[in-house]
Formats: structure tokens, C-alpha cells, sequence
């Protein structure tokens, strides 16, 4: 049996040498599919191969060493550090999935999610129908109406972090402007950022300030592509106004909402600088979301958890395909053409 | 890739350290001063706009005591400089030769390695004029790895006018900070007292002032979550609810400064870090118009912690000769008389408390006592950790979102999870 095999194995070997030789003649076997794959092929692949390197370097190596983090129970004083004479080398271990298991029973993830979740559908509604209305008035021709259109793009133009600390600095309990308003007006001070249930308020209303100018262009976009000559043809039927938006300009507009609502529920759902930069999550953890508690873990906290941290990253991305497979699933159930 | 340019890095230190060493050799103990040279980069922490420019001009001084070295004066806020410091460090680029390491973060940075031993350098020099207390947070596992410069406690700062306005006198204890605030607000309409709410430092006093700790290093137990600890959440949970003092949850510095300077409230609890910022504001043009009376005591004790700052020097520095004589020269006597004169901090050397700068210094003449009397922490790793359990804590507690007995339970909690194996 053994004497056969080594045979059999030396003889193909020499077959394979044979058939090197006199190329085209043998049956095509798996090895020159491939070979023929490459060979129409090398050219593209020549040409791809620069990018998938850099993903893979930018983007592969960070996320395969986040989940190995997750899988240790590393943090900032055990891991590798060579700082001048002083060596120190990585004492961390693997734990299995006991990060997972901490997170997922422990209140701190689950309350965390919750308020994200709220945090989320709150912004993305909030904004999703400003946008909307927005655009729809924006549509008509009315006096000024690039003037209107600049104004609204505005908040979208100035760089995020500047946008929110002007904001910061309306809210300011004592010294704000928003305050004094109410003050002029007899109204007491409100603790725009002191108070958990305002906070949270607070930076639903930055991010919806933040966001409409994105989802009004959008749907603007969506509105104009919408031929005329159905609405012409809603009014001859005699349809009413709300009638034209809820049968026109709704189905009109989908292909571009479904879009834009998924794209804005994944930003929001990580929108980091406007609670980081507003709250850093407080007072208290009342408006800690997600990414910006995982923040604190590596970033904030002594000693930095880098094991708990890269957890959240990674359920946060579960979180985020889970989404993006369900929604994917509903619209094309709902015949979208996904 | 980051793993060759810190070997890159390690190389370059240990030519240059070698080099160094060599020319050490060369000229013994006497070495001249202008001998030393290369860049010396340090981030000062001190409050901007105030105490940066005198630290700044000292730093700078540096450079006419030996002229081929650069000094690269640095001004990183306080509240950022920590975190700062470990990214820098660890990534194994950009961070300073030398930085200024609160009390507390200097035994944390040790233990990480990001610190280089200071005994046998230059950079220690006449160890034992060093108040006792001020050196005690420099030292870990038997090694020195920073140099005091400023030490510090807390008292309360009152507006004088405004309580002359009022007709009181400074609180001794926390009932009659509530009877104090009270006649400054039926009398002026202005809130008595400032408690910062987003910085549980500031809440130490009042867990003092009930006899209570946030940890007892030798025996290992963690004592927050006692009764004392549940007491004093209560204490400041009241002081806020019954209108004494107000808070805020976020940008909490800015707002104290500016509502004592401007006079919004008559009292703040602070230490002499404040001092120079607060001589700039409207109410105190007329510096005399500053008091300074001690914390008020709890029902069981009368504490405040004792804080300061040390000169560190990073272990990964390119230019070590310099950053140690630099710290030395930063923690003189000449130059600790100076920010006394200039700033009113506290030295950490006892020569420099008969210097005429300090003698003339009230502030400094008041808190001496204080510092002598403060409450001294466990300079273990982990006690620059303990804050940011406290802070969200506290924070809750103030705003409402938690009762006393949940906030210390869950302090206690957090601590017990960092404290491996503690009580």
C-alpha cells in the first residue's frame, strides 16, 4: 500500500514536469485555471494589488489586531512599551471571549445601548423630516431662494468641532447666550448641559442642527429628479397637495431616502465629536454613547483598558452589519433593487 | 512600522547616553556649564494666561545659564496633559524631555516606565531641603523619579468686600457655610459658594471633613464606600440642593474663575494654583480684597488633600544631561523664590520659605500651615486613577441622577475592580 502510493505520487510528479514541458496538451486540472486566471488577469491584479495593500495594512491589520485585543486582557500596563533604557515586554493573556461575556451581562453596555439607540432614531427622524421639509420648501420657486440655500448648507460647512464649541458656549449655564435670552425674557436659566434629561436633549438638538444641511441637499437632489409631468399629470386627475407628496415626491424619493437614512443612522450611531466634544458624555454617563464610552476605556481612564475598549469597537460593528443586513433585507422585500 | 522607529529611537538614546556618559568621563565633577547643549522640550501645565508667562520666563532663563541649550517651552492644559503624555510616550514620539507630572500621576508614569530614576543625576541636588511631604509622591518602589516644585493644598477663597456686605465672617465648619451663604443671599442676592461638579478633587475636603478617605493603603481596604464616604456624597448633595453653593457638570473651572472674579459668588474652594488667575478679575483690582480661610470642617474632621507638581524627566529622552539640569535648575531655590514672589506657589525647598519673596507673601504664608496640616494620599499607581470613578459619581450625586449610598457603592465598586485584591 505504501510502496503504491509513493509510486503513484512520484509518477505525477513526473507527469506534472512532462506536461510543463509540452504545455496545452494535458487536461486542464484546478493549477492552470489559475494559471490561466492569472495570466489574462495579471494586469489587474498588478494594478489592484497597491490598494488592497493599503487596506489591508490601514484597515485589516487595525481590525484583526482590535479582535485579538478583545480576546486578551490586555490594558496600558501590561502590554509591549520600550521607553528609552526601560523595556518592558507584553505580559498580557488570552482570556476567550470573557470581555464578551462581562459586556454583554453587565448593565454598563446594555444602558449604554439603549440611550445610543434613542440617541440614533431620535436624530435620524428629527433630521430625516426637517430635511424633508426643508427641501420641499426649498423646491418652490420663491424670492432668495439660493440665498435660503446657502444659509442651510452653512452649518454643514464649518468644520464639526468648531460648530459644536460655539455651541458649547450658547449652552453655558451662567454665561451663555442662550440663557441671557431667557433671562432678558424673564425666564429662569435653563441647565442646558448640568441637567441629564437637558444634556441629552442638548446634543440631540447640535446633531440635528448638524445634520439637516446633508439630508435637505440630498432630498433637493431627489425632489429634482422627480419628472414633472407626474405632478402635472396628479393635478389633471385632481389630486390634492398631500395627496401629490404622499403618491408623488414620497415614492419619487426613495431611492435616495433609503440611502441617506442608512448612511445617517451608521454616522450617528458613531457620531463621536458632538458628544465628545459637548458633554465628553456626562454630566454624570447620561449621554455616554457607545464609541465615545469605548473612547474613554482606551483613552481616558487609568489604566487605559484596551481589552474592554476593542470589545465595544467590535460589538459596535456587529451592531452596525446587523443593521445594515436587516435594512438591506426590508427594502428588498419591498422590491428595491438592492 | 511604530516598532522600528522606537528601535530607531532606543538606538539613537543609547548613542547619545553613551556619548554622554563618555564626555562625563572626560571632565569629571566639574564639568562647565556650556558644555551642555541639544534641545530641552517641556510641557508646563501651570493655568494659562496667568502662571504660564512666569514659568515661561523662568524656563527661558535656562538658556543664559548655558547657551547652546534650546529650551522649548511647551504650554499643554492641565486636564489634557495626562493623557497626552501617555500617548506620547508610549508611541515613543513626541513627548517632552521633561514634563510637569501632577503629584498624583508621577507614581502612575513610574510604573509605566515612562519615567527616567532621577538618584545620582544632576537633577537632584540637596534632597534633604525638600519638605518631607513634597518628596514623598516622587519616590516609587525605592527609586526617585521626579523633582518637586510646587506643593499645595486647598482653603477657601472669599470676596471680602462681599462679606463685609453681608456682615459675616468665614466659615470654620459646613453649618455655617450654610448659614453664610444664606445671609450673603437674603443681603447681596449672590450665591454664597462655587463647588466645582465636574472634578471630585475638589470634593476630598468635605470626605475629609467626615472623617472619610477614598482608600487605606496599608491596611488595603477601600473605605469610600463607608459611612463617612456616604455622609460626605450627602454633604455636597445638600450643599447644592439647599441652594449654598452652585455647580456645573461641565466646563467647571472657567465657570468658577469667572463667577468669583466677576462677584457672582462670594466664596470658592480652591488652592494658590487660582490665586494668580483670580488677581485678574474685576472684583480683586485691589488684591487685599482676596481672603483665605481654611477649608470648613465636617462633622468629624477638618482635612484637605495635599496636591503640588513635580519635574519629571521622560525615560526616552534624547538629551537626558540637559533635562536633568534643567529640572534641577527649574526647582532651585532661586527659582521656587521666584514663583513664590511672582505667583504666590508654594515652595517644596525649605531654604526657599526665608527667602524674602515667600516671606512676603501672604498667600504663601497662609497655606504653609494648611500644607503642613493636609491630608497626604497613598502615592500608589493607582492613585491618579481614582478620580475618574469618583468624577462621573459625583457628578451624579449632584445633578440628581443618584442617591449618596448608589454613588459610593459604585465608587467602591470601580475601586475594588482596580485594586486587585483589596479589601
Amino acid at each position: 500500500m505504501a510502496v503504491h502510493t509513493s509510486q503513484s505520487v512520484a509518477k505525477a510528479a513526473g507527469d506534472d514536469v512532462a506536461r510543463g514541458r509540452s504545455r496545452g496538451t494535458g487536461k486542464s486540472a484546478p493549477p492552470s485555471k489559475l494559471r490561466r486566471a492569472l495570466s489574462v488577469h495579471w494586469y489587474a491584479w498588478t494594478m489592484v494589488a497597491p490598494v488592497v495593500l493599503v487596506i489591508g495594512v490601514i484597515i485589516g491589520y487595525p481590525l484583526v489586531r482590535g479582535i485579538w485585543l478583545s480576546l486578551t486582557d490586555a490594558d496600558e500596563r501590561n502590554v509591549a512599551r520600550s521607553i528609552g533604557v526601560n523595556k518592558m515586554p507584553a505580559t498580557y493573556e488570552f482570556v476567550g471571549l470573557d470581555n464578551y461575556a462581562d459586556a454583554l451581562t453587565g448593565n454598563q453596555f446594555l444602558g449604554t445601548l439603549g440611550w445610543t439607540l434613542v440617541w440614533t432614531v431620535s436624530c435620524v427622524t428629527i433630521t430625516f423630516c426637517l430635511g424633508m421639509a426643508l427641501a420641499n420648501i426649498l423646491n418652490r420657486r420663491i424670492a432668495g431662494r439660493s440665498a435660503y440655500r446657502m444659509a442651510l448648507i452653512l452649518p454643514w460647512a464649518i468644520p464639526g468641532f468648531v460648530s459644536v464649541f460655539a455651541w458649547r458656549f450658547l449652552y453655558n449655564e451662567n454665561n451663555g447666550l442662550l440663557n441671557k435670552i431667557l433671562g432678558g425674557a424673564g425666564i429662569d436659566g435653563i441647565p442646558w448641559l448640568n441637567d441629564p434629561a437637558w444634556a441629552k436633549f442638548s446634543v440631540i438638538a447640535v446633531n440635528v442642527w448638524l445634520g439637516v444641511p446633508f439630508m435637505m441637499v440630498a432630498l433637493l437632489g431627489g425632489l429634482q429628479s422627480i419628472p414633472s409631468e407626474q405632478y402635472e399629470a396628479a393635478e389633471m386627475d385632481g389630486a390634492t397637495a398631500w395627496q401629490r407628496f404622499r403618491h408623488v415626491t414620497l415614492p419619487g424619493l426613495r431611492p435616495v431616502s433609503t440611502t441617506v437614512v442608512l448612511l445617517s443612522t451608521i454616522w450617528t450611531f458613531n457620531m463621536f465629536p458632538v458628544i465628545f466634544l459637548l458633554t465628553r458624555g456626562g454630566p454624570g454617563e447620561a449621554t455616554q454613547i457607545l464609541v465615545t464610552q469605548a473612547y474613554k476605556f482606551s483613552f481616558e481612564i487609568s489604566p487605559r483598558d484596551f481589552a474592554q475598549s476593542s470589545t465595544w469597537g467590535v460589538l459596535i460593528l456587529v451592531l452596525l452589519m446587523l443593521f445594515a443586513m436587516v435594512y438591506r433585507r426590508v427594502l428588498r422585500t419591498q422590491g428595491d433593487n438592492w | 512600522m511604530r516598532r522600528g522607529i522606537t528601535a530607531t529611537a532606543l538606538v539613537a538614546t543609547l548613542a547619545l547616553a553613551a556619548t554622554a556618559c563618555g564626555s562625563d568621563d572626560e571632565t569629571g565633577g566639574s564639568k562647565s556649564s556650556g558644555e551642555l547643549s541639544g534641545t530641552v522640550t517641556w510641557w508646563d501645565t501651570s493655568n494659562v494666561g496667568s502662571e504660564d508667562k512666569v514659568f515661561k520666563k523662568i524656563a527661558e532663563g535656562f538658556e543664559k545659564k548655558h547657551p547652546k541649550v534650546d529650551v522649548k517651552y511647551v504650554s499643554v492644559p492641565f486636564g489634557e496633559a495626562q493623557n497626552k503624555f501617555k500617548n506620547a510616550a508610549q508611541a515613543g514620539s513626541g513627548a517632552p524631555d521633561v514634563i510637569r507630572s501632577e503629584v498624583a500621576w508621577t507614581p502612575e508614569f513610574a510604573d509605566l516606565g515612562y519615567l527616567a530614576p532621577l538618584d545620582g543625576t544632576a537633577a537632584l541636588k540637596d534632597q534633604d531641603d525638600f519638605l518631607k511631604q513634597a518628596a514623598a509622591s516622587t519616590k516609587y518602589k525605592g527609586k526617585t523619579y521626579a523633582v518637586p516644585q510646587v506643593i499645595d493644598s486647598m482653603g477657601i477663597f472669599y470676596n471680602k468686600k462681599m462679606f463685609a456686605d453681608a456682615g459675616v465672617e468665614p466659615p470654620a465648619k459646613i453649618a455655617d457655610l450654610k448659614t453664610v451663604a444664606k445671609k450673603i443671599k437674603d443681603k447681596t442676592g449672590k450665591t454664597g459658594l462655587y463647588l466645582r461638579g465636574d472634578d471630585s478633587y475638589y470634593f476630598l475636603s468635605f470626605l475629609y471633613g467626615e472623617g472619610g478617605d477614598l482608600v487605606d493603603a496599608d491596611s488595603k481596604t477601600v473605605t469610600v464606600d463607608n459611612a463617612e464616604g456616604v455622609k460626605a456624597f450627602g454633604v455636597v448633595k445638600d450643599l447644592v440642593d439647599s441652594g449654598t453653593a452652585k455647580t456645573d457638570a461641565t466646563d467647571g473651572w472657567e465657570n468658577m474663575m469667572s463667577a468669583f472674579k466677576n462677584g457672582d459668588v462670594a466664596m470658592m474652594i480652591n488652592g494658590p494654583w487660582a490665586v494668580a488667575d483670580t488677581l485678574t478679575g474685576k472684583e480683586f483690582t485691589d488684591k487685599a480684597n482676596l481672603g483665605i480661610s481654611t477649608v470648613p470642617a465636617g462633622s468629624a474632621a477638618q482635612g484637605a488633600p495635599q496636591g503640588g507638581h513635580n519635574l519629571a524627566v521622560y525615560a526616552g529622552s534624547k538629551n537626558l544631561d540637559a533635562s536633568y539640569a534643567f529640572v534641577d535648575y527649574m526647582t532651585s531655590v532661586e527659582s521656587q523664590a521666584q514663583t513664590a514672589g511672582e505667583l504666590n506657589l508654594l515652595p517644596t525647598r525649605t531654604s526657599a520659605y526665608s527667602k524674602k519673596e515667600a516671606v512676603d507673601s501672604e498667600i504663601v504664608q497662609f497655606f504653609k500651615p494648611v500644607v503642613e496640616s493636609s491630608v497626604e494620599r497613598p502615592w500608589i499607581p493607582e492613585t491618579g486613577s481614582l478620580f475618574a470613578p469618583l468624577n462621573v459619581e459625583y457628578t451624579k450625586v449632584l445633578t440628581g441622577q443618584t442617591t449618596p449610598e448608589k454613588a459610593a457603592k459604585a465608587t467602591g465598586d470601580s475601586y475594588r475592580k482596580l485594586l486587585k485584591g483589596w479589601k
